[in-house]
């Protein structure tokens, strides 16, 4: 016990002495933490928004008009067979010709047409948006001149919606990498602007280490106190940029999400859930600066 | 985890015991009696053929060869250069020699675990000639600090604190500030502060090197005390003069190498009383310089 409060009586006594470096590496790991706060929930909430589009994710299957209904049952059990397959909804052309004209909400919208141009569909869900390119090949297996044929002549073609998928997961995964990027760059600030205060420490302590080392202080014994300097500076910082998120949810999410049922959505991430992992992520980061600097210039 | 036991012990033993114990009381492993000289014990610190070369090679020793026995009261002496401070080092572990070997109390310090050489370390006090004294904590807090950094129990801090200050005479300032004494007094901080655990062994690298003659003598006769109570000590120093007046063993370096070693006999039994006033004497200064916090 004693030993504890002495290393920490000395930790603050250094903090209290080197005022500046420390409110400056405060104040980083506090900016670190609260862009992380940000972070961690649009994070989540765009990956769940990325799930919900690739989820969307189906294949259509045209069929040329004179089908018959024998064909049409058959292949619906060959394709509810391909692995991957969740279901199939069979799209009539009657059906088709439904939903376009309630989707241009004209119902005069085939009235210049003397047919209905649209055929007969199958959709394909996918249990898995994974799965799009192997079902889709089980579709159409390609033949000895590598071009894909249709498993059943009444297979006017297999059309994927694969393109956009694909664009959409391009997007927010480019999102997500700036972000973590930003974050990553972020954390190494703070980590070496840790590591600096600490080593401006240990010059400030050097006579303490000096004598620490003389008189026959063990390595760990000269290290603790700065190693707890370092995670001080961390859940100061933490502490911080807890309390302005905290501030900001209750003043700004909180309002907003109660009017907004997208905003409502996006807290996905629990708030002490949140702190929690914040506290933890700024407490490592600091342990590792004082580390890391412990290491290089504390050769005891 | 040896100190956790060391301090368990100390607080379980009875009080009236705790009362006797005395900081002459010699250190268990490296004991240090007035007849341990000629014991068969080794010698406490032996130097065989040791060669240390700094980076750049410059040879700072050469091939010196040494032994002190238990109790003894050595100087080292020579002109700057001559690698006086790095035999101190060298004897800390805190340089390793290029060659040849450094024993203490009949062990070879090069071959043991970094992680013990804290404990040799505990064992050893050292002295400089810039105090290395803390200047924001008190004389009481800067002894205290040798204790509590290697993990020393609050009652054997409360205890071993005031007779070490005592000991070196400045109970009247201990709760001065470093920089509220003079030169003298703060070698005397620093004496108390590598006193506090009684090591078996005392370096001291230059301790007068900043003061005058007169508060040179008294913290030579502070040494003297500590060595009468069974520890050896190591004095380094350029200062010839003086020492030729201690009449103490002499060993004189010269360019790294052992050139003199030599030992005057007939003044070892001498009280410090006595020592301070032939030195006084000898030195041709009066006695102005007496307040040294001597009690007889």
């Amino acid at each position: 016990m004693g030993r504890i409060t002495f290393f920490v009586a000395e930790a603050f006594r250094a903090l209290g002495r080197s005022a500046a470096p420390s409110v400056a590496a405060i104040v980083t790991v506090a900016v670190t933490t609260l862009l992380l706060g940000v972070l961690i929930p649009v994070l989540r909430a765009s990956e769940s928004t990325t799930q919900e589009v690739r989820s969307q994710i189906s294949l259509d299957v045209w069929l040329y008009d004179d089908a018959t209904k024998r064909n049409i049952r058959d292949l619906r059990a060959e394709i509810e067979a391909i692995p991957g397959v969740a279901g199939t909804e069979f799209v009539s052309k009657r059906e088709g010709k439904q939903i376009v004209i309630e989707r241009l909400d004209d119902p005069g919208a085939f009235a210049e047409l003397n047919r209905n141009p649209l055929p007969n569909k199958f959709t394909v869900e996918l249990s898995s948006p994974d799965n799009l390119t192997s079902v889709s090949a089980a579709l159409q297996p390609p033949d000895e001149s590598g071009e894909p044929q249709p498993i059943r002549p009444i297979i006017e073609s297999v059309r994927e919606a694969r393109e956009e998928a694909t664009e959409i997961t391009q997007v927010t995964g480019a999102v997500t990498i700036v972000l973590v990027v930003i974050a990553v760059l972020l954390l190494v600030a703070s980590l070496l602007l840790i590591a600096n205060t600490i080593r401006l420490s240990i010059y400030a302590r050097r006579r303490e280490v000096e004598v620490m080392r003389l008189v026959g202080a063990t390595n760990w014994f000269v290290r603790w106190p700065f190693v707890i300097e370092g995670v001080l500076v961390g859940i100061i910082g933490a502490g911080i940029a807890v309390a302005i998120l905290w501030l900001g949810k209750v003043t700004i999410v909180d309002p907003l999400a109660d009017n907004f049922a997208l905003i409502h959505n996006f807290s996905t991430v629990g708030f002490p859930f949140l702190v929690g992992m914040l506290v933890a992520a700024a407490v490592l980061v600091s342990a590792l600066g004082s580390g890391i600097t412990l290491r290089r210039f504390l050769r005891v | 985890m040896a100190l956790l036991k060391t301090s368990k012990r100390a607080r379980r033993r009875p009080p009236e015991e705790r009362r006797r114990r005395r900081p002459e009381r010699p250190p268990q492993s490296m004991v240090a009696g007035p007849a341990a000289a000629s014991g068969a014990k080794p010698p406490i610190v032996e130097l065989k053929e040791a060669t240390v070369v700094y980076p750049g090679g410059h040879v700072a020793l050469e091939r010196v060869s040494l032994a002190i026995g238990r109790g003894e009261f050595a100087f080292v002496v020579g002109p700057t250069g001559c690698g006086k401070s790095t035999l101190i080092k060298l004897l800390i572990r805190e340089l390793e020699p290029a060659g040849g070997k450094v024993m203490i109390a009949g062990r070879d310090i090069n071959r043991m675990k970094d992680s013990r050489v804290p404990m040799l370390r505990r064992r050893i006090g050292t002295v400089f000639q810039d105090f290395k004294l803390l200047q924001n904590r008190t004389v009481y807090d800067n002894v205290a600090y040798a204790l509590q950094v290697i993990g020393a129990s609050r009652a054997q801090i409360r205890r071993q604190v005031p007779d070490a200050i005592r000991l070196v005479g400045l109970q009247a300032k201990i709760h001065n500030y470093p920089d509220q004494l003079s030169g003298g007094e703060q070698q005397r901080v620093s004496i108390a502060r590598a006193f506090v655990n009684h090591p078996p062994l005392l370096l001291a690298d230059e301790p007068t090197g900043n003061l005058d003659p007169v508060t040179s003598i008294g913290i030579m006769q502070l040494l003297y005390r500590i060595n009468r109570t069974g520890t050896t000590v190591l004095v380094v120093t350029h200062d010839r003069d003086m020492v030729d007046k201690m009449r103490r063993r002499v060993i004189a370096l010269e360019e790294g190498r052992l050139v003199r070693d030599h030992a005057e006999s007939g003044y070892t039994h001498e009280s410090t009383t006595e020592f301070a006033v032939r030195v006084r004497a000898e030195m041709g200064v009066g006695d102005e310089g007496q307040t040294n916090g001597e009690s007889h």
